[in-house]
């Protein structure tokens, strides 16, 4: 997965930032979680009903 | 001095009517150029003028004339002067001519408004919804475009232009990409890339735009005096529903392109491969991968992009210190070290990167792999132009995405055209004179005034036609007669 490589390279190159600074990373990231969750509860009620069949059916003619 | 890079974006809207996928798109797309209700003038447009198959490395293409004949039945001008009309079963909308990238940027997204506002009308008239996707793929092999035109003086030299921007517009797409699950037309599996148009791209140069699609076009159709202009039409990119990311794009784009035309770049930094490493930068997401260059070294997409800032950055201190290329720059700037310091900071603006966040989220909560059809459905929906259905208007209304504008500023675009190029005076001919105006073209407006011929009013010069040229005028007449006859003074 790209994105564990990239998290893995981000950790990396700063294996030691104080212990604060990471208090204070992991602190938002969880409110960033919390909020994400509440907009994916917002999206499924608006999403599309039957995904499968709502991507199959899209299927465009080329254009330029 | 670089003349002044007038820019104009085109894009075509992917189209669905739901409830109902055997719907003809042509038709559906003739029903929302035909139900936009706001002020608009079906014409005829007058190809005669146009020339695609002109090559900008100097041949000229037989048989390359309008293949699109319905095209010209299915077309409307706008009261901002952007042209809404059919292309290949897709409505289309171009722009109207504007001054600067955050200008140009403002009109493309009024042109999201004009789609939505005439789709709705269009579902009231179908009874089923129909959807109108900004976006540039099915992700089934079929892709339609989002084209950007920059104005260039005709003395540029057209290989100048292919060795700057190839490398540029092969390297920008780490934020120009509006993101895609998946990839096509045979390219390499990739869970997730950074654009939607990388996987369509198979030539370098070249003047085709619906297969076999060059990462430059040389069509050669300046949309004006051709003594004197040349317009870049570039087909290498994405739509984009940012408001932030399409400013970045047009004015990256458009600071190159006026640094190229005065000489104020050195030696360009050549990729020894730039098909290969179209799809390739567009499929890295660790943003580490480095590209050939020719003469044997390597660089990666985000270097290159540096390099291009920093002789930007040099040339906007010295020849165009403007506030709105100064803006460019910071938005270019804190792009570039996201990209390098964390790249999921960029979620507030990059469209790829929104999305990205989305689907990283729902991957974990609801613990699904990438191959799942709720992801791909969701990367569609992102795009729709509805408000309440797109999940980009989504984020926006909850603030996690940058606004360049206001809801208003958009509003007033749909209707009011730019000031200061001919758009304005087209714009206001089709509020003010829309019985009159039987014809138009980018380069000229054809009025039927009730005499045995009609009025061609000619408008070469992409500049003229401004409020303060032609507003006055305007402002007093009382019909297109009038018109024509205080232009003819």
């Amino acid at each position: 997965m790209a994105e564990q490589e990239r998290s893995r390279a981000r950790a990396r190159e700063k294996p030691e930032e104080e212990i604060e600074d990471l208090d204070v990373s992991e602190e938002k990231s969880e409110t960033d979680l919390e909020e994400l969750d509440d907009l994916l509860d917002e999206i499924d009620a608006v999403l599309e009903e039957n995904a499968e069949e709502f991507v199959k059916n899209y299927v465009q003619k080329g254009g330029q | 001095m670089a003349i002044r890079k007038v820019i104009g974006t085109e894009v075509e809207y992917g189209i669905a009517v739901r409830g109902d996928p055997e719907f003809n798109p042509a038709l559906g797309s003739a029903m929302v150029v035909n139900s936009y209700p706001g002020p608009r003038v079906r014409v005829q447009w007058s190809y005669e003028e146009e020339s695609p198959g002109r090559d900008a490395r100097g041949f000229g293409h037989e048989g390359y004339g309008v293949s699109d004949p319905e095209g010209t039945l299915v077309n409307a001008v706008l009261g901002n002067g952007a042209r809404l009309y059919v292309d290949h079963a897709h409505p289309e909308y171009s722009a109207p001519e504007s001054w600067d990238p955050r200008q140009a940027a403002l009109y493309d997204k009024a042109g999201e408004l004009v789609m939505h506002r005439a789709a709705r009308s269009a579902t009231e008239r179908l009874g089923h919804r129909l959807a109108l996707y900004k976006n540039n793929s099915d992700r089934k092999g079929n892709s339609y475009g989002a084209h950007e035109n920059y104005l260039l003086s005709r003395s540029t030299p057209f290989g100048e232009i292919i060795r700057y921007a190839m490398t540029f517009l092969v390297t920008r797409q780490i934020y120009t990409g509006s993101g895609k699950v998946g990839s096509e037309n045979g390219r390499p599996h990739v869970d997730y890339q950074i654009t939607q148009r990388a996987d369509f791209f198979e030539e370098e140069v070249g003047l085709e735009t619906t297969l076999k699609r060059p990462i430059i076009n040389t069509r050669d159709e300046p949309h004006g005096d051709s003594t004197k202009y040349r317009r870049l039409h570039v087909i290498f990119g994405d739509a984009n529903l940012s408001e932030v990311q399409t400013f970045l794009k047009l004015g990256a784009t458009a600071l190159m392109l006026a640094a190229l035309e005065d000489g104020a770049l050195p030696d360009p930094l050549d990729l020894a491969d730039p098909v290969t490493a179209a799809w390739s930068v567009s499929h890295d997401l660790t943003f580490r991968r480095p590209l050939e260059l020719e003469g044997g070294s390597t660089a990666t997409a985000v270097e290159l992009q540096w390099r291009y800032y920093e002789w930007l950055s040099k040339y906007v201190e010295k020849e165009l210190d403007e506030p709105v290329w100064h803006d460019v720059l910071r938005e270019w700037q804190s792009v570039l070290e996201d990209i390098e310091a964390d790249p999921s900071r960029l979620a507030d603006r990059l469209d790829w990167a929104a999305k990205l966040r989305l689907f990283e989220r729902y991957l974990d909560r609801d613990d699904i792999d990438w191959s799942d059809s709720k992801l791909a459905a969701l990367d569609l929906q992102y795009h729709d132009v509805d408000p309440e259905k797109g999940l980009y208007h989504r984020l926006l209304a909850r603030g996690d995405i940058r606004r360049l504008f206001t809801p208003e500023d958009i509003v007033a675009a749909e209707t009011n055209p730019p000031e200061q190029t001919r758009a304005y005076f087209r714009g206001r001919c089709v509020t003010q004179f829309p019985d009159s105006l039987v014809a138009a073209n980018w380069d000229s407006l054809v009025f039927d005034l009730g005499e045995p011929h009609l009025r061609r009013v000619p408008m070469l010069e992409p500049l003229r036609g401004s409020r303060d040229l032609v507003g006055p005028i305007l402002d007093e007449v009382a019909d297109a007669t009038e018109l024509i006859k205080r232009l003819g003074d």
